[in-house]
């Protein structure tokens, strides 16, 4: 019950969820969580409470923030060019390796 | 642990002893008999996917295989009960025993009942001796710089499938054990790359971490593992994500670890795969001659040291 | 499931963070200056940094230094050894299982165990309460943890537990620190690494006036590798451009104002007050304690607790010689400290930085370190490496 992890909730009975961690199910308290919290959200749970309920647009938007850094680089940035060249063949290559396994 | 044995029982102990390998190798003829011992004292004595009979042959029969003794002549098994203890219980546990010895293609030859006072001892203690002959003797000291490090399956099934019973940590997904006699497998194993296997131990306590540590340090050799090729059931993954434990830490009870010269990696996966107990089996790093007694992991973001675990697992908040 | 372990990948995608370590190391040598230092306040981000081995992704120039962050690291000995002498006085006491095997003045939760006391490992207060609930006898719950995990104990004690649970609160408060840290003459640190879920819980608000006060930024982040390589970027381009501003960088989990239904519960239940934490000396309303409306069910106000038997025999307060303080600080390096490598090794930690698997006394022990900027190779670390050969050209 540590770090944080965040999980979706998949059945609620008055102050206590039953929240999926990547497959495994615990239930977590929610007398913390300041929204409503609803089956399919997820929540931020930290030693058995949950603390937030977490959006899809949170989530997403986290995500392309990161991409924002990253195109940050100026484009005459050779070093930049370099790096998302050796990021996109790294893609590719896992993708190959994927579909290989596949 | 390994300090406490080293201090207190090996003072004054014949160096075959003292070298603390799966089994004790004496040279009978032109061949070796190896001999181990085991006591059992696992909380709670039935768990999912096992219990403590079946733990007690597979624990046995194991260390044997780890010893490259795969055809057992005969266990002994010493029980020590508390008083009161529950008949149908023990007849569950004598059940256990017997297939397993059935799966494991032997026997108990000899055996030993005792009964304490009430308090006196937790429920019960099994103990088991084995007994095999083997022309070649495997040990855990054998590893070599360019040897890949194979695991014949997924990590920390059994112990996290014991702690969530012991604690009752309400897991909604099924944990289950993967206790089973290995010698099967390994006899497999060993035909296929017979001297190309240079060292074998099981991971049982203290996990793929504590053994390859003790393999390393023997060998005089670091390993580097990859954590992406190491195989683990999601729940279990996610089990140990959530309680903050290194799924390296957590014991075994139906894996074996297998140094390989790298000629025979390809061939000795192979027939892993072709063995029911071995589906997942998997490289999981190779050996190198630089920083012997190292155990570091690529996690894929970079590199880190795999510690020696240091006593019983338990759940971390932070 | 499926989504589930998408969603996870993303924020663990090592190309991307590859890319990242590369933009730290570009953003890092734009600064010019070496060693540029930042550090970290979170015991959870010390473990995702550990667990995921970035140290060795992050560029050489940058030092991330640990900070007192780690909760269980920097519990100091005293209040050990006041959850130790109420079970050598034979009650119940339950922990956080990372709490267990801390040194106190002389023993450990373990090692009273192991003498036949009572110690039940819990992870959750709410466990403790449902022992406490099946059975007669007093149950202390020794309360451990930042404002994150204090919350939890606040919602437990306000949801009608028994009478006979008891907390012996040894909950830590992280703001103030920072403001130690940031005030030690000669820091060295130039912006912070705010802990994510504290800031899920206290809001990101509360470090608006600290960047004027201490002229720092100071960046939130996440704990997935990605959060943490972003957050560092974030935060070292801060530094770059000398803005003292507060960035959130793990929006979706922290708000400006935070979770004020549990910031609510939190100070209904504690104070604030003065206190020390192991390795650094005091820290002015760092330590939460039980109001008086809350005294039924304060351990310390409903047992006596004898610290003076538990410190019969103890040996000599090397504590006293301890500097984990200035090494958070960055001031001073493990092998300043006599300490460090002799009376003070992993199996016998003196101070918070050694006690912590992400301290800096600890790295040092293990990777056999030297100096700030000792390599260890990693495929990030190679993408960092080509960027800094990239400089070169």
């Amino acid at each position: 019950m540590c770090l944080g992890v965040p999980g979706r909730v998949v059945e609620i009975h008055d102050n206590e969820a039953v929240v999926d961690f990547f497959g495994v199910k615990r239930r977590v308290r929610l007398e913390l969580v300041d929204e409503t919290v609803q089956p399919g959200d997820y929540i931020l749970n930290h030693v058995g409470y949950a603390i937030r309920r977490i959006s899809e647009d949170d989530i997403e938007g986290t995500l392309r923030m990161y991409e924002e850094l990253l195109r940050e680089a100026s484009d005459n940035d050779l070093m930049a060019n370099d790096v998302r060249g050796e990021v996109q063949a790294t893609a590719s290559a896992e993708v190959g390796a994927k579909a290989h396994a596949k | 642990m390994r300090k406490l044995i080293e201090r207190v029982f090996l003072g004054g102990v014949t160096r075959d002893a003292a070298d603390m390998d799966d089994g004790a190798a004496i040279p009978v003829g032109d061949k070796w008999l190896i001999v181990t011992t085991d006591s059992h004292v696992i909380q709670p004595i039935v768990f999912p996917g096992g219990d403590i009979g079946r733990l007690s042959v597979a624990g046995t029969v194991n260390d044997l295989a780890m010893m490259g003794a795969t055809d057992p002549l005969g266990l002994t098994c010493g029980i020590v009960l508390e008083e009161g203890f529950a008949i149908d219980e023990l007849e569950r546990l004598q059940a256990s025993i017997r297939t397993t010895c059935e799966e494991a293609g032997t026997t108990i030859v000899a055996g030993d009942t005792k009964v304490m006072h009430r308090g006196e001892v937790d429920g019960l203690v099994i103990n088991t001796s084995g007994v095999a002959l083997t022309r070649r003797v495997v040990r855990d000291r054998g590893l070599q710089p360019g040897d890949a490090v194979i695991v014949t399956g997924t990590v920390g099934d059994h112990g996290m499938a014991v702690m969530a019973a012991r604690h009752q940590f309400q897991f909604e997904e099924a944990l289950r054990s993967d206790v089973a006699p290995l010698n099967g497998l390994i006899r497999a194993a060993l035909n296929a790359a017979g001297t190309g296997i240079t060292a074998m131990k099981d991971p049982t306590r203290g996990g793929v971490a504590s053994a390859l540590h003790e393999m390393a340090e023997k060998a005089g050799v670091s390993i580097l593992l990859r954590e992406d090729a190491i195989p683990i059931r999601p729940p279990v993954r996610a089990a140990a994500e959530l309680l903050g434990i290194d799924p390296l830490f957590i014991a075994n009870e139906g894996k074996a670890l297998i140094g390989v010269r790298p000629e025979y990696a390809n061939v000795l996966l192979r027939v892993l795969h072709a063995h029911p107990l071995g589906r997942d089996a998997a490289i999981i790093g190779s050996c190198l001659a630089e920083m012997p007694g190292t155990i570091m992991l690529d996690t894929g973001f970079g590199r880190r040291l795999v510690s020696e675990p240091d006593g019983e697992l338990l759940p971390r908040i932070c | 499931m499926r989504s589930e372990a998408a969603r996870e990948l993303k924020f663990r995608d090592p190309a991307r963070a590859a890319a990242l370590a590369a933009r730290l190391q570009q953003t890092v040598r734009q600064i010019g200056r070496s060693p540029v230092a930042v550090m970290h306040v979170c015991g959870s981000h010390e473990q995702a940094i550990a667990r995921y081995g970035l140290r060795s992704a992050f560029p050489k120039d940058l030092d991330v230094i640990m900070g007192p962050g780690c909760p269980v690291c920097i519990t100091d000995q005293p209040e050990v050894d006041e959850a130790i002498a109420l079970a050598r006085q034979g009650i119940r006491v339950a922990t956080y299982g990372d709490m267990l095997r801390v040194p106190g003045t002389a023993a450990s939760l373990a090692d009273v165990q192991a003498e036949g006391a009572r110690i039940d490992v819990v992870y959750s207060v709410t466990q403790a309460v449902e022992i406490a609930r099946a059975s007669s006898e007093p149950l202390v719950f020794f309360a451990t943890g930042f404002e994150t995990t204090a919350v939890a104990t606040a919602a437990a004690m306000l949801g009608d537990p028994p009478s006979n649970f008891f907390v012996l609160s040894a909950h830590k408060y992280i703001p103030p620190v920072m403001e130690i840290v940031s005030e030690m003459p000669d820091s060295r640190v130039e912006g912070f690494l705010a802990a994510g879920h504290a800031a899920t819980i206290t809001g990101w608000g509360v470090f608006e006036e600290f960047v004027v006060r201490h002229q720092v930024p100071v960046v939130v982040a996440g704990f997935e590798p990605l959060d943490i390589l972003a957050a560092l970027v974030r935060l070292v381009e801060l530094v770059r451009d000398r803005s003292r501003a507060v960035d959130n960088m793990f929006p979706r989990c922290v708000t400006r104002e935070g979770n004020v239904a549990a910031q609510k519960q939190l100070w209904k239940v504690f104070r604030p007050i003065g206190g020390r934490w192991r390795g650094i000396a005091h820290v002015p309303n760092g330590n939460l304690r039980l109001r008086d409306e809350w005294s039924h069910m304060d351990a310390r106000r409903n047992f006596t607790i004898d610290l003076a038997a538990v410190w019969e025999g103890a040996p000599s307060l090397l504590s006293q010689q301890c500097i984990c303080g200035d090494i958070m600080a960055g001031v001073k390096s493990p092998t300043d400290c006599r300490l460090f490598g002799h009376e003070c090794l992993p199996d016998n930690p003196i101070g918070a930085c050694m006690v912590s698997t992400e301290g800096t006394c600890r790295i040092w022990h293990e990777y056999n370190v030297r100096d700030q900027r000792s390599a260890v190779v990693g495929p990030a670390a190679r993408a960092t490496a080509r960027a800094e050969a990239g400089g070169q050209r």
